[in-house]
């Protein structure tokens, strides 16, 4: 088996996926069409073993997601564990599920951050997103009570086709919050946003004056919130470099414990995951088949294998690659380079307002 | 020593709310964390960075170095106050007043 020697650098982010249960339902949720039952999620030691063989890795920041990780009753163990190992704690939560006792015990385990998600800046059109009535104020009510609490707070809001007008109106809610953070992610297409991808996809018009008004914004409010974006890759002309480039900076562990290079990788068919219940994470890291399957550039195509950004990029996202061309080693045809990019632009043309299939 | 100076001189620094110093064997040195970014720091970064605990003013600080590494006091002191300028720019570092 390919060993990719000593030199390999060591990750330095895990996304553990405490669980895919979630009291919301976004048409834009990344998580896989077929989420994995409780009866099959890791139990409190197997992720207290993670989280100790994470930071012994070179693992720096743990972000706790889901679905929605408070619908674990041992998720303050969970924090406990990887606090206690060392490593930076990011909560990202729907702020269902979060009450002020449990953010008091959280904040006792040694919670260093929270990340909460808003829809919209408009409370009728955000519960409607959430499909969750109420959502909009539970998520209002529990900010306060993080702030009140000195975490320190992001908002994250993943921007569609129903929003994408509001961006100044949501950094503006964020501030209200009290966050010191903003993310503003034009939305991916994995999972159950692929299917909802004809409901959410913003014109290419509304996108430019997002990203314009993300840089007005930036400029408006430096030194009140800090501003990080997604850019909206269907509309790009280069890919991102997906991940920092597969098997380079992170990985992801799903509700059932499959290491994964990405988020979306198990939309590659014929990569084989291994376990954190079979495997130590640096063995993981080293000898996993999926984690080696594209690095470096021995597996590249045309035209990145002669592209002077593929150092730069990786031939952008491997689900990408395959989920439009059906080759996870083609380059990622958000690319102008890729033979496949009329499709993309073929798809970002907007469709018609459809209703979205809320995720399960 | 200009004004501005001397307040900085007196002012308190400590890491922002939610920034963490740690070490890691396996990344090979001290690194300070925030949410979504990491900074490497070096020997002596990192001796600056674990005083900065709200406690110890910048001129407390700067003499304990001085004492430390035997160097001249404005020298370490010019260094020290270029890194905490550009990590406070970067809201990793805050500077309490006097
Ligand atoms: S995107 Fe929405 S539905 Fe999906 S896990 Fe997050 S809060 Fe739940
Ligand atoms: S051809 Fe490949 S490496 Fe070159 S820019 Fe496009 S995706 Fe990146």
């Amino acid at each position: 088996m390919l060993d990719p020697g000593p030199l390999l650098p060591p990750p330095s982010g895990l996304l553990a996926e405490l669980t895919h249960r979630c009291p919301l339902g976004c048409p834009y949720c990344s998580n896989p069409l077929a989420l994995e039952p409780k009866s099959v999620e890791l139990d409190t030691l197997a992720w207290v073993r993670v989280m100790h063989e994470a930071s012994a890795l070179g693992v720096l920041h743990v972000h706790l997601s889901g679905g929605e990780p408070a619908a674990r009753r041992d998720l303050e163990e969970i924090v406990r564990a990887a606090s206690g190992a060392g490593l930076y704690t990011n909560l990202i939560t729907s702020g269902i599920g979060l009450t002020p006792v449990r953010l008091d015990a959280l904040k006792e385990a040694g919670l260093d951050h929270i990340q909460i998600s808003v829809q919209d800046a408009e409370q009728g059109s955000a519960d409607r997103i959430a499909g969750y009535a109420g959502a909009f104020r539970r998520k209002q009510k529990l900010a306060a009570d993080v702030v009140a609490r000195c975490f320190p707070l992001t908002v994250n809001a993943v921007i569609h086709r129903a929003n994408i007008g509001r961006v100044a109106d949501i950094v503006e809610l964020a501030l209200e919050m009290g966050a010191g953070r903003i993310e503003i992610a034009h939305a991916q297409y994995y999972g159950w946003a692929l299917k909802n991808r004809a409901a959410l996809m913003p014109s290419r018009a509304q996108v430019e004056v997002a990203v314009a008004e993300v840089e007005r914004l930036r400029a408006v409010h430096r030194g009140r919130i800090v501003i990080d974006s997604v850019a909206p890759d269907y509309h790009a002309r280069y890919p991102k470099p997906c991940m920092g480039g597969w098997g380079r900076r992170s990985l992801n562990v799903t509700p059932a414990g499959r290491a994964l290079p990405c988020h979306a990788a198990e939309s590659i068919p014929g990569l084989d995951f291994w376990s954190v219940a079979e495997h130590s994470l640096e063995d993981i890291w080293r000898h996993s088949p999926a984690f080696n399957a594209f690095r470096g550039e021995a597996w590249m195509r045309e035209p990145c294998r002669s592209c002077e950004r593929r150092g730069q990029d990786f031939g952008g996202c491997r689900c990408q690659a395959f989920l439009l061309t059906g080759d996870a080693r083609a380059a990622d045809p958000v690319c102008h380079l890729s033979p496949n990019h009329e499709r993309v632009a073929a798809l970002a043309a907007v469709g018609e307002d459809e209703p979205y299939l809320h995720r399960a | 020593m200009s004004v501005d100076t001397i307040i900085f001189a007196e002012g308190k620094p400590r890491l922002a709310r939610g920034v963490r110093l740690r070490h890691s064997e396996a990344q090979g040195g001290w690194v300070l964390l925030a949410p979504e970014r990491i900074f490497e720091c070096d020997a002596v970064a990192a001796e600056v960075l674990k005083r900065c605990t709200g406690e110890a003013s910048f001129g407390q600080i700067v003499d304990d170095l001085a004492t430390i590494y035997d160097a001249p006091r404005e020298q370490i002191a010019g260094d020290v106050e270029a890194l905490l300028a550009s990590l406070a720019e970067k809201r990793l570092v805050e500077v309490s007043d006097a």
